[in-house]
């Protein structure tokens, strides 16, 4: 089937393959290459030393996607890895021992520094640690992220992680990439991120109209694609946003649904919001189970796995370093279970939703320790119908079709059955749902 | 503690163990009207400054085998390890009714969550999750752990209005200094005659450790040297082996019992690491107790999956460990679906086999009931030792 593809897609995608086409030509430009994460990514900070960004847990998704991953998760747990850990992990190692063929068929080059930022996952430590094992003599820049425990961001937090910048990671990274670190060029970058991020929050925003014109889950893993990536603080992921933007407005003029690979959403029935990842290597079907049922997601939090913009974070030039902290520290996955449960309550609120549904990906702790007290602790404060499928990122060994299936019947019907006692109810009008 | 005798001393150790209604910490606090009792989750917290506050820092470590779980595994998906599982379970059973406060430090996801889990279920306790530094310079990650533990005085101090001067924590540093050193003496004594101690009693004597007052277990390690030292009796023909990754989730007794039976003297393991988290003395006089606190974690030497590795290679500290208790070999054993341990087994096996030291691995977790193939594995790794030597 021919997947329809807008100006924005195909955008991201000429971006994405000229991010790739400059990785495999390092060699001769001789441009230094960092591997870093994506939740609290310091995306422009990297730019600004002029050096290009490898993110393994992207490599590891599109793995999945390109149904790779299976051989190398098996290709890691061949030496030595167990099959419980976190199968980005395994993935990616199984990727470079099997050559570090990238999602564009080219090979990705080694790093020349590895930035551990520990935002939100403590697999990350793990995985580096790893890594650095496999490319010796790597320079690794450990950046430590404080947790959310109080449910805000201590002035304390701040200034540890803008020392180690200072202290630790700015040295290494003028080592590595020969330059001297300039702050102003790094506050530029800072300022046309946010022109970015205030684009993204419209367009999240968009999911409160009826019909909603985008689908905040499985489309919105495309819409966080530049931002999350490589490409936060430069002037074309702005234009990505400012097109992206365009498609989104003409749909909500036009009262269309979101794009699905097999066209627009015709007739919203559901509107859902979703905690945890996707799946990746059933990606289409996945997505397919919840389309061909008219269910749409208003909201998700995989979303805001590389930063929050909800509550009016914004990259700035005023303080840089502490800028990046705050930015750092208010990923999704370092905040307290709290702060989660009062985002996805927003969520539901302000978009409508009529219920929510819990993906709990096996190879997750980050995500999915706690998962279970979250969804009941929504369900009876807002009263909503939940869901609770479990799947894996880019394991297929833990994607069960048939389970899933079983659960979202399940779910689907009861998500009917209360649309129907109030359809039934002539006194509630969409305004009241809201 | 006075003069009581080693079955004595081993059969309340025991008592102790099997107690999940920690009726020690309930009579320990009847004691004083100022008393509180503080939880804490694996591995290291300074249970000094609890100390200095008039509090007694008791260890959780789950329930092992000893609970159905009824109401944990709601809590938790099949996939997560098992020690979570029966925290919550002892916790919505009410077993922890005597705690005023919990402290969850930083080790993995599980038990960041799970501090999260805490918030929300006992709104009226101390909850704090404990963010310990991966910066270990001074001037960076000391000035934030410090902050760390100012925090935690205040916090605590809240709970019985005492705040601890100077020479409060310097008294706690000392008690604590006291009961390390007298557990590595243990430590050492086992590694000369590892037969002298089984491996279950000692693993239960440091159990103890982690409920008992610390003076109250600083007379009975005092004791038991005393009455181990005596013991005269010969070794077995088996392999001595260190025992690693089991730092949080604990495993059976069985599977400890197991081991040593089919064959392999432990001689080192990480069961109970937070109780001998440093090897050092703790300075005890000095006129800035939590800048010594601070530093001691910053100068860090021990081997652990939750600390960054930097530069201190974790394989070569496992390599140097195997080498100072004269083992024989390693038996990687970590709790299912524990990313730490787990993560770490790859690399600390590359170490290994570069130092040609032998090495097998096995998975548990808490409420293992079956052991053959632990049996098994670990008879045919110290036959496979043997016939080596
Ligand atoms: S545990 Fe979760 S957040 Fe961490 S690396 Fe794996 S998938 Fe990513
Ligand atoms: S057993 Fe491992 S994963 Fe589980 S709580 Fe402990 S350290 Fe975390």
């Amino acid at each position: 089937m021919e997947v329809q593809k807008e100006s924005s897609m195909i955008k991201q995608k000429q971006m994405l393959a000229e991010h790739f086409m400059e990785l495999s030509q390092v060699r001769e430009t001789g441009r230094k290459v960092v591997y870093t994460f994506v939740p609290g990514n310091l995306a422009e900070f990297v730019s600004t030393f002029d050096m290009l960004p490898v993110y393994p847990e992207i490599n590891a998704l599109q793995s999945g996607m390109r149904k790779k991953s299976e051989e190398y998760i098996r290709e890691a747990e061949d030496i030595g890895y167990s099959e419980d850990v976190c199968s980005y992990v395994k993935c990616d190692i199984g990727m470079m021992l099997q050559g570090n063929i990238g999602p564009t068929g080219q090979r990705l080059p080694a790093p020349d520094i590895l930035l551990l930022s520990y935002t939100g996952c403590f697999v990350f430590m793990k995985w580096f640690e790893n890594l650095r094992h496999l490319y010796p003599n790597t320079e690794i820049a450990m950046l430590h992220v404080p947790y959310q425990e109080a449910g805000r961001i201590e002035p304390a937090a701040v200034k540890y992680v803008k020392d180690q910048l200072i202290k630790s990671v700015i040295p290494k990274f003028e080592k590595v990439s020969g330059q001297k670190f300039d702050i102003d060029k790094l506050g530029r970058k800072l300022e046309l991120a946010a022109q970015a991020e205030n684009l993204l929050v419209d367009i999240f925003d968009s999911a409160r109209h009826r019909p909603s014109p985008i689908d905040a889950y499985f489309g919105g893993v495309y819409y966080i694609g530049p931002i999350f990536t490589a490409f936060r603080g430069n002037e074309d992921c702005i234009d990505y946003y400012r097109e992206l933007k365009a498609e989104v407005d003409y749909r909500v003029a036009k009262k269309l649904g979101p794009i699905t690979p097999e066209g627009h959403l015709e007739n919203e029935r559901f509107r859902l919001v979703v905690e945890g990842p996707p799946n990746w290597t059933h990606f289409r079907d996945f997505w397919k189970m919840f389309y061909d049922r008219g269910a749409v997601f208003v909201g998700s939090s995989y979303t805001r796995v590389g930063g929050v913009y909800d509550d009016g974070f914004r990259h700035s030039s005023k303080d840089p370093l502490a800028s990046l902290a705050e930015y750092c520290m208010g990923c999704y996955t370092n905040r307290s279970l709290p702060q989660r449960i009062s985002l996805l309550e927003r969520f539901i609120k302000n978009n409508h939703a009529d219920g929510l549904l819990v993906n709990s990906i096996k190879s997750c702790n980050s995500f999915s320790a706690g998962q279970l007290v979250m969804m009941r602790d929504l369900e009876a404060r807002l009263g909503i119908p939940v869901g609770f499928i479990e799947t894996d990122l880019v394991d297929p060994r833990y994607y069960s079709f048939s389970n899933i299936k079983n659960r979202l019947d399940s779910f689907f019907q009861m998500l009917e059955q209360r649309q129907s006692i109030w359809i039934g109810d002539d006194s509630l009008s969409d305004d009241v749902l809201a | 503690m006075g003069n009581v005798t080693y079955a004595q001393t081993m059969s309340s150790i025991e008592k102790l163990f099997d107690d999940l209604t920690f009726e020690y910490v309930r009579q320990w606090k009847a004691k004083l009207p100022s008393r509180r009792v503080i939880g804490f989750l694996p591995i290291y917290i300074p249970r000094e400054i609890i100390h200095a506050c008039g509090m007694l820092p008791v260890g959780i470590f789950g329930a092992g085998d000893r609970i159905p779980v009824v109401r944990g595994d709601a809590y938790f998906q099949s996939y997560i390890c098992h020690l979570p599982r029966t925290v919550v379970e002892l916790a919505l059973c009410g077993n922890f009714g005597d705690f005023d406060g919990f402290l969850f430090p930083s080790i993995c996801d599980v038990i960041r969550n799970l501090s999260g889990i805490f918030k929300l279920q006992f709104e009226n306790k101390l909850v704090r999750y404990l963010d310990f530094p991966q910066n270990f310079d001074p001037e960076v990650g000391g000035v934030f752990y410090r902050r760390i533990l100012d925090d935690l005085i205040n916090d605590l101090s809240s709970l019985n209005g005492l705040r601890p001067t100077n020479n409060n924590l310097n008294e706690s540093i000392a008690v604590y200094n006291r009961s390390r050193r007298l557990l590595l003496d243990l430590v050492r004594l086992r590694t000369e005659k590892p037969h002298l101690l089984s491996a279950v009693d000692f693993y239960k004597l440091r159990r103890a450790g982690n409920t008992l007052s610390v003076e109250d277990f600083n007379a009975l390690l005092e004791n038991l040297l005393q009455f181990v030292g005596q013991i005269d009796a010969e070794p077995e023909d088996k392999i001595r082996v260190v025992v690693t990754g089991a730092f949080c989730e604990q495993p059976p007794l069985g599977l400890i019992k197991t081991i040593e039976n089919a064959g392999c003297y432990i001689v080192d393991d990480d069961f109970q690491l937070g109780l001998t988290w440093f090897s050092q003395d703790i300075p005890d006089y000095s006129d800035d107790p939590l800048g010594a606190l601070v530093e001691s974690l910053l100068e860090l030497k021990t081997f652990s999956s939750a600390v960054f590795e930097d530069d201190r290679m974790r394989g070569e500290l496992l390599a140097e460990r195997v080498l100072e208790r004269k083992a024989d070999g390693v038996i990687f054993c970590a709790p299912s679906f524990c990313d730490p341990a787990l993560l770490d087994r790859p690399i600390l096996e590359r170490a290994m086999n570069k130092h040609h030291i032998k090495h097998t691995s096995l998975q548990y977790h808490e409420n293992l009931g079956q052991f053959h193939v632990i049996k098994e594995q670990a008879g045919a790794f110290s036959d496979m030792i043997k016939l080596w030597e």
